[in-house]
């Protein structure tokens, strides 16, 4: 397996306050990477860093490199339109747009040029059969996203991400919105995307990493203290405190 | 004295000043109605003013040239006012320079409008050489219209949930893109009514106007609409008082014969105006949102 990202001592400044601290890591291609850590430890913002969301935050600055497919994303000639077509990116809280089930899918593939109706129509089921969405909403894709469920939604909301054809699907706690069963398909479908795709999910819930993940990051005060397989790092920590945090004692 | 009975105290107050300002506002526009929705009939709002001795007649072109300035006014203010309001909400960036055009769109906002006016007679009516102009009164109502449409848009732009913004970035879409297509919609609603709200109040206004668009309106033929005529209505270059400036005048001049009639029927005008302006504002801006949240038919 050859690693599709590659970290070297990435930093990342909020002003005069260092939130991310020599990050380095080699994420695999097509594996299912999990980001965990006390709330405030960064994880989050290294995932932003991934697709450059932090951007648009005032003051944010950053050295180092995050390399996509040999390529660094911080480097300057970098067109951030191409960055996140490649690295779709799935938010906390479901956020589909206050348009149709249909709309929601097209809104990415029309602005990147795709007006065909017959194009757009089979983008919209295959994606919607990749997010295991076809079979409940195939007969209103034109109502509105806004009446479906909150798991609805967050799948919903991944295939308006797999719509633009990523190689990369960054995850920031997908699924701390959603309800157990909820929850519990988002995992299934984690499970079958990573036979495609590379994801990295930021997760708070550590049986959650256990379950969907193959390799996990546990991050402290900006720090990444452990990278492992998931199945080391949860059976034996090599850091007392990865082992304090995973058998509940902080955090 | 116990919480409880404090507490009973202090909603009676909060209700008593409720039903205060109601009172207030329910009398003073039912009064201005009463006195005025007599006068008001067809003649009254299509005929010129009669005769300054004779009195008579109506307010038919001060009516035509409130909706018209209003108009002229709009097409300028909507459209800087969009554009000043995305780039305080989307592109300046916290500062000094934002700091201070925030100040100076908060002074603007709050300049009194006889200021405001003598300022549009020194530029926009003497220097310009247009004179008394409708072009003039729209361009003076501008300046103090255009700070409120800026704060208008960029509160409704800043009210977007910032995950609509976000999920559309991270689909690969340009800032441009993002504002046009998500951003510009969910805000539309609260655009729609701000920009109405501001309309009522340049229909209303009037110190702005009197060295302006001035006080006289000339002989209008109301089948000429060639813009370019000068007793077109249409003609933007010609002086025109609006309604709020005809009531100033029919009572600054004591000598027109029917001054309580005009300024009751006018005033009664003016206030049905403004109160369509706050309903339609209200009914359209609900009608939008739920247009846009529904999702499109097919």
């Amino acid at each position: 397996m050859s690693d599709k990202i590659k970290v070297e001592s990435f930093n990342l400044f909020y002003g005069d306050n260092q939130a991310l601290k020599d990050i380095g890591l080699n994420l695999e291609e097509k594996k299912v990477t999990a980001l965990i850590g006390p709330s405030g430890c960064g994880k989050s913002t290294f995932l932003r860093s991934i697709n450059r969301m932090n951007d648009m935050i005032p003051g944010v600055s950053t050295t180092g490199i995050i390399e996509i497919d040999g390529k660094n994303v911080y480097r300057e000639e970098q067109d951030l339109v191409q960055l996140r077509k490649n690295v779709g990116m799935v938010f906390q809280q479901p956020n589909p747009f206050p348009l149709s089930i249909y709309d929601n899918i097209t809104y990415g593939p029309r602005i990147h040029g795709i007006t065909k109706r017959e194009e757009l129509d089979m983008i919209v089921e295959r994606t919607l059969v990749q997010a295991n969405l076809w079979d409940e909403v195939k007969d209103r894709l034109q109502s509105s996203a806004l009446g479906l469920s909150g798991g609805q939604q967050q799948r919903l909301v991944i295939a308006r991400v797999l719509a633009i054809q990523p190689d990369v699907i960054l995850m920031d706690e997908p699924a701390s919105a959603l309800d157990p069963i909820s929850t519990e398909r988002l995992e299934d479908l984690i499970t079958q995307l990573k036979n495609d795709y590379t994801i990295v999910i930021v997760t708070h819930n550590m049986q959650q990493a256990a379950r969907v993940s193959d390799m996990t990051a546990f991050f402290l005060n900006g720090e990444i203290i452990e990278y492992s397989m998931t199945s080391q790092l949860f059976t034996s920590p090599k850091d007392s405190r990865t082992e304090d945090y995973i058998s509940g004692r902080f955090g | 004295m116990n919480a409880k009975i404090k507490d009973r105290i202090a909603t009676g107050m909060f209700y008593l000043i409720t039903f205060l300002i109601l009172g207030i506002l329910i009398g003073l526009i039912g009064f201005i109605l009463y006195r005025g929705i007599k006068v008001i009939d067809w003649e009254f709002l299509t005929e010129a003013p009669g005769s300054l001795l004779t009195g008579g007649g109506g307010v038919g072109p001060q009516l035509f040239n409130s909706f018209y300035l209003l108009i002229l006014t709009m097409l300028i203010t909507i459209p800087l006012g969009l554009g000043g309001g995305i780039y305080m909400a989307e592109y300046a960036k916290p500062g000094r320079l934002t700091k201070m055009l925030r100040v100076s769109i908060e002074v603007l906002s709050s300049l009194p409008s006889i200021v405001v006016g003598l300022f549009g007679l020194l530029i926009f009516v003497q220097y310009t050489g247009w004179g008394f102009s409708l072009l003039a009164g729209a361009l003076t109502l501008t300046v103090f219209n255009l700070p409120l449409m800026v704060r208008v848009v960029e509160q409704a732009l800043t009210a977007v949930p910032r995950e609509q913004k976000e999920a559309s970035l991270a689909l690969g879409i340009t800032h441009w893109q993002t504002i046009l297509r998500v951003l510009l919609p969910a805000a539309l609603p609260g655009i729609v009514t701000g920009t109405i709200l501001a309309a009522g109040r340049v229909f209303g206004e009037a110190a702005a106007l009197m060295f302006t668009a001035g006080m006289t309106s000339p002989m209008l033929d109301f089948t000429d609409w060639d813009p370019s005529s000068p007793t077109s209505p249409l003609n933007p270059f010609r002086p025109a008082s609006t309604l709020a400036v005809h009531i100033w005048k029919v009572n600054a001049e004591s000598i027109v014969a029917d001054a309580k009639e005009v300024a009751s029927g006018a005033s009664a005008l003016l206030v049905i105006a403004v109160l369509i302006f706050n309903l339609f504002a209200r009914w359209l801006g609900h009608f939008i949102h739920a247009r846009l949240t529904s999702g499109s038919k097919s």
